[in-house]
């Protein structure tokens, strides 16, 4: 029977949402039992892991100097673990992009990459050519190391569990890596590759400037911000705002997009949201194609009147 | 130092797939075949750290198809010095390219080895660090911007979910490129007569490679993508608001 290793995102103080989505899809393997490790400075994630619902046992791997964030420190340690599982999985975020392969490598494997729907627990469907084909493909392999792609999966809520955490310190930290920095575009608002509602704005918004409209609408709703490979290579916003294949997928109940013609590379990032609402002066923009909800029209009349109403 | 760039013949990326009907692949009879675009941001960084006196020889390798004979020579034309191509019949999967990428390594002991974070066709995203941990180096993914700390580490700048993070790794190392690390240039007509004269080495799968690990991962059905329900138009923000209200969306 199948036994299942998760590996842990966050982000230094919190658990990332893509953890509770991995474990939701590792849930649909009909384990006998899903462990997840986390490597992290702080213990306190280690609770925030134990009480997810459905976790067996958390292996806590305490880590110095943000070893945690470095594939090449922690790859070792998930893979010298992962030989007791049947399955070794974790996000299809940049986290787990940059970590699960060298797990696979490791464990002498193929990797299944994003995982977007498990048949069972050796065959899944995954999507190649931006999304534009869906595979289907099995692998039997003693372990199987998968990364899963979070917007197929909804996260698990349930806080209800109390999972042993076995607690240990990482070895074989690589020397020839170190961590420097990180530079986020940080704001109070939700996050965008776990909020509910996200608010996009393209080129069409035309400046950087300009772009506080889209900002305030998302703050009047309590959305997430986003934007479009355009309006990011325009240097409207930076890039960790940017939805799309080459960018963030999403797969929020609420995607409103304003000025975004909808190129294919876009439209792969946002095509599990739940409902999509297009705002655009051009009529025939592919947007609307895709969209649930389309609006002909000047986003700089549209917005204000939206802020008024709503 | 010599920077090996590894490249992948994919069909071009402004190529909108079909599935065949039959579940069998995608369409690719007749359709353009293009430098995976990641890869060629990879040999357009090699060239630049070249050209800042860097690095003295830029070697291109890819593993495919003799037709992939045509973008090593794009590649040459850009500016690469020299190319091998491992012929192959059929694809090759992440963990035997690695391997494959290896012995290429062995042979040719490159200070540094920059590749395109994932191929446009099997968006697999794991041959660059699979390679990384085969050679026991470390690996650089998703770079948007390279630099050199002293001859012998880079510091490089990582797109990551989180914004842009920044590590410093110590050569030889792998770097895997991300859209904005730079834009390609354009190859032009007198470079692609020059490029047909650099040397192209053809070397076979099986005499690279005669003892390759792992097994393959089965790809049992190809299927084309659940169409999005066509949507309404709506005249008016008023009518626009309504619907989001009745979905629960707003309040």
């Amino acid at each position: 029977m199948s036994k299942v290793l998760i590996l842990a995102e966050h982000n230094g103080s919190q658990i990332n949402q893509s953890t509770a989505k991995v474990l939701t899809a590792a849930k649909q393997l009909n384990a006998d039992a899903i462990d997840v490790v986390l490597f992290a400075g702080d213990a306190a994630l280690a609770s925030q892991v134990a009480s997810l619902n459905g976790v067996n046992a958390v292996k806590f791997v305490q880590c110095a100097d943000n070893h945690d964030q470095l594939a090449a420190s922690i790859a070792p340690t998930v893979a010298e673990l992962g030989k007791d599982y049947t399955h070794v999985w974790g996000p299809s975020t940049t986290f787990g992009k940059d970590v699960m392969p060298r797990v696979a490598a490791l464990l002498g494997v193929n990797q299944v990459s994003d995982v977007m729907e498990v048949i069972d627990a050796t065959t899944f469907k995954r999507p190649i050519y931006a999304g534009n084909a869906i595979i289907t493909v099995k692998t039997d392999t003693a372990q199987i190391v998968a990364t899963v792609r979070t917007a197929s999966f909804a996260a698990e809520k349930a806080m209800d569990g109390s999972a042993a955490i076995n607690e240990s310190n990482l070895e074989n930290a690589a020397s020839h890596t170190t961590y420097v920095s990180l530079s986020s575009g940080n704001s109070d608002r939700p996050d965008l590759q776990t909020a509910s509602k996200v608010i996009s704005g393209g080129r069409g918004v035309g400046s950087e400037e300009n772009f506080k409209i889209v900002y305030d609408l998302a703050d009047k709703i309590g959305a997430a911000t986003g934007a479009s490979r355009a309006a990011v290579d325009a240097g409207y916003v930076p890039n960790d705002m940017q939805v799309g294949q080459t960018g963030k997928i999403i797969a929020p109940d609420l995607y409103m997009c304003f000025g975004i013609s909808g190129a294919i590379q876009h439209l792969t990032g946002i095509k599990d949201a739940g409902t999509i609402v297009a705002i655009n002066k051009d009529a025939d923009a592919p947007i609307f194609e895709v969209a649930d909800v389309g609006l002909v029209g000047d986003l700089f009349k549209i917005i204000p009147e939206m802020m008024e109403k709503l | 130092m010599k920077i090996l760039v590894a490249i992948k013949r994919v069909v071009d990326y402004n190529v909108r797939v079909q599935v065949k009907p039959d579940g069998s692949g995608v369409a690719t009879d007749g359709v353009k075949m293009s430098i995976n675009p990641f890869d060629e941001i990879a040999i357009e960084e090699a060239l630049r750290i070249k050209e800042q006196g860097k690095a003295d020889e830029v070697v291109v390798v890819t593993i495919g198809s003799n037709d992939s004979q045509q973008q090593l020579r794009t590649a040459m034309a850009m500016g690469a010095d020299r190319a091998i191509l491992v012929e192959s019949a059929g694809p090759v999967q992440p963990l035997q390219a690695a391997q494959v990428l290896l012995k290429v390594i062995e042979d040719e002991q490159p200070g540094l080895v920059i590749t395109g974070k994932q191929a446009i066709d099997d968006d697999n995203n794991q041959t660059p660090q699979m390679l990384a941990t085969l050679w026991n180096r470390p690996q650089a993914t998703f770079a948007s911007k390279v630099e050199f700390v002293g001859d012998n580490q880079l510091q490089v700048t990582r797109e990551v979910d989180a914004g842009l993070e920044t590590i410093q790794v110590e050569l030889p190392a792998v770097v895997s490129t991300d859209l904005r690390l730079n834009e390609p240039r354009f190859v032009k007509l007198p470079d692609i007569m020059k490029a047909k004269k650099k040397p192209l080495d053809v070397k076979t799968m099986g005499d690279v490679l005669p003892d390759a690990q792992g097994v393959a991962i089965e790809v049992i059905q190809h299927e084309s993508p659940q169409p999005r329900q066509k949507g309404v138009m709506v005249e008016s923000v008023d009518e626009l608001i309504e619907i989001l209200k009745d979905k629960g969306l707003v309040s």
